[in-house]
């Protein structure tokens, strides 16, 4: 299976890449080895994040980014993540409903992922799928995370642009003033600008900006731009895609490629090596080995500390 | 592609709405029933032309493809649907339909590759039945193992 997956999918074809992410999601031993050999085909994309509450137009806004990069005759891949439902493991995944203007073109691969219990608004095996679009030669990639409240920031690490997307109307200022998924956007979008809500939204995102540049001073450090759009209409489209340009400079002044490409090894490394610790872990909690323990510390032989780190023993053997 | 050395641990079914009709209800409850009964179920949004299916379908690596259809074209979309997988060499992807379909059109759908027909009134567990089976018979698994 491997050698036919490979030269397939280097070679452009969908079917092979299509089944080559379905062997990441459902873990399965070969996937690695495949992966391994496309590994030297990749880091030439530009992976672009889309994140942002659930309903705040993310998809609407991934299908007229698709359009504006399609118009440059850039090739596109999209990844959009959905949740698993906790409860039966099943997913609806929507996302293309919001995107079928590109149906029918060969320029553009969208892949649905179910979050398959992954938290962070990624699944597991998005950094891995991100690998076999950009082997395949895709020039732009985007990720649309699950709808995230505050704390889902994996994508920043995957991405080289972030876009958080903010639509007026969720809460007042105290909002913008929290940690997380304030701090990580490259580019704030603010969505529905149809809407009247838009300016306050907008001089809350400000104050809230300008109390950063004073108490984090940085040197690399680039206030995000604040991009009205209507993700309906395509009113903003252009200055997002030129602000996402503009970030995409600043990251070439600020750090040669060589690094950029090592953060990009280092983020892809961690995540392989977190999935393996996973799924050692899974075995662990699921041995004669794990039930022994508990016993122990049911029968108050043994305190949860010291289980636990009995546990954590077991795994890294 | 053959699946003969791969057998998936969850499957994904592509629910599709070909043609001009814009009545989804039937499509989301079957779209809803198969995501509680554990797949990873696709939702295409409405009026996609059969090109489009497929291409969704090969894209994300779909088991089977659910089409509803309550325009009456379904004697022209249905079978159009199974054409193109099968010159795409994507024919072990299964094709099921639903919507106001006459029985008297049921077996010449049959007859051109429509694995099966429901229509109104069937209960969502016999459909939920029919797709598990059938992936189930696709890689080889006798008894009804999780999806």
């Amino acid at each position: 299976m491997k050698d036919a997956l490979d030269h397939q999918i280097l070679a452009g074809n969908t079917r092979a890449a299509a089944r080559l992410m379905r062997l990441i999601d459902d873990r399965h031993p070969a996937a690695p080895d495949i992966l391994a050999g496309l590994f030297p085909h990749t880091g030439d994309a530009y992976v672009i994040g889309i994140t942002g509450n659930p309903g705040s137009g993310k998809s609407t806004l991934v299908n007229q980014l698709i359009t504006e990069f399609r118009s440059r005759n850039d090739t596109v891949g999209c990844i959009a993540v959905d949740p698993t439902s906790p409860f039966s493991g099943g997913a609806i995944l929507g996302d293309r409903v919001r995107m079928q203007d590109h149906a029918g073109d060969d320029g553009v691969f969208i892949r649905s992922v179910a979050t398959r219990g992954h938290l962070g608004g990624l699944s597991r095996s998005t950094p891995a799928m991100v690998q076999v679009m950009d082997a395949m030669g895709f020039d732009v990639i985007l990720i649309e995370t699950v709808g995230v409240g505050q704390d889902e920031i994996e994508i920043v690490r995957l991405a080289d642009t972030s876009l958080v997307v903010m639509v007026p109307g969720l809460g007042d200022d105290i909002q913008a003033d929290k940690a997380g998924l304030m701090e990580i956007a490259d580019v704030f979008v603010l969505n529905k600008s149809d809407r009247p809500a838009i300016s306050q939204l907008r001089r809350q995102l400000q104050t809230m900006l300008s109390l950063h540049h004073q108490t984090s001073p940085d040197d690399t450090y680039r206030r995000p731009p604040l991009i009205n759009t209507n993700a309906l209409t395509g009113d903003g489209i252009d200055a997002l895609v030129g602000a996402i340009d503009d970030h995409r400079l600043h990251l070439d002044e600020i750090l040669d490629p060589q690094r950029r490409f090592q953060h990009r090894c280092a983020h892809l490394v961690r995540a392989i090596a977190r999935t393996e610790l996973e799924q050692r872990f899974h075995s662990a909690c699921h041995s004669p080995d794990f039930d022994e323990l508990i016993d122990q510390v049911a029968d108050g032989r043994l305190d949860p500390y010291s289980a636990a780190q009995r546990l954590a023993a077991t795994m890294l053997r | 592609m053959r699946s003969d050395t791969y057998a998936p641990t969850t499957y994904r079914i592509l629910i599709g709405k070909p043609g001009l009709d814009g009545h989804d209800r039937g499509a989301k409850v079957v779209a809803r029933a198969l995501r509680d009964a554990g797949f990873e179920v696709i939702y295409s949004g409405l009026h996609q032309t059969p090109e489009a299916l497929v291409q969704t379908a090969i894209q994300e690596d779909v088991d089977g493809i659910g089409l509803s259809i309550l325009s009456g074209a379904h004697n022209t979309l249905m079978p159009r649907v199974v054409e193109l997988l099968r010159d795409e060499g994507a024919d072990d992807i299964f094709v099921f339909g639903g919507g106001i379909i006459p029985d008297d059109d049921i077996p010449q759908l049959k007859a051109a590759g429509v694995a099966e027909i429901f229509t109104p009134g069937t209960a969502t567990s016999t459909i939920i039945d029919f797709v598990r089976g059938t992936c189930d018979k696709k890689y080889g698994r006798s008894d009804s193992g999780d999806p």
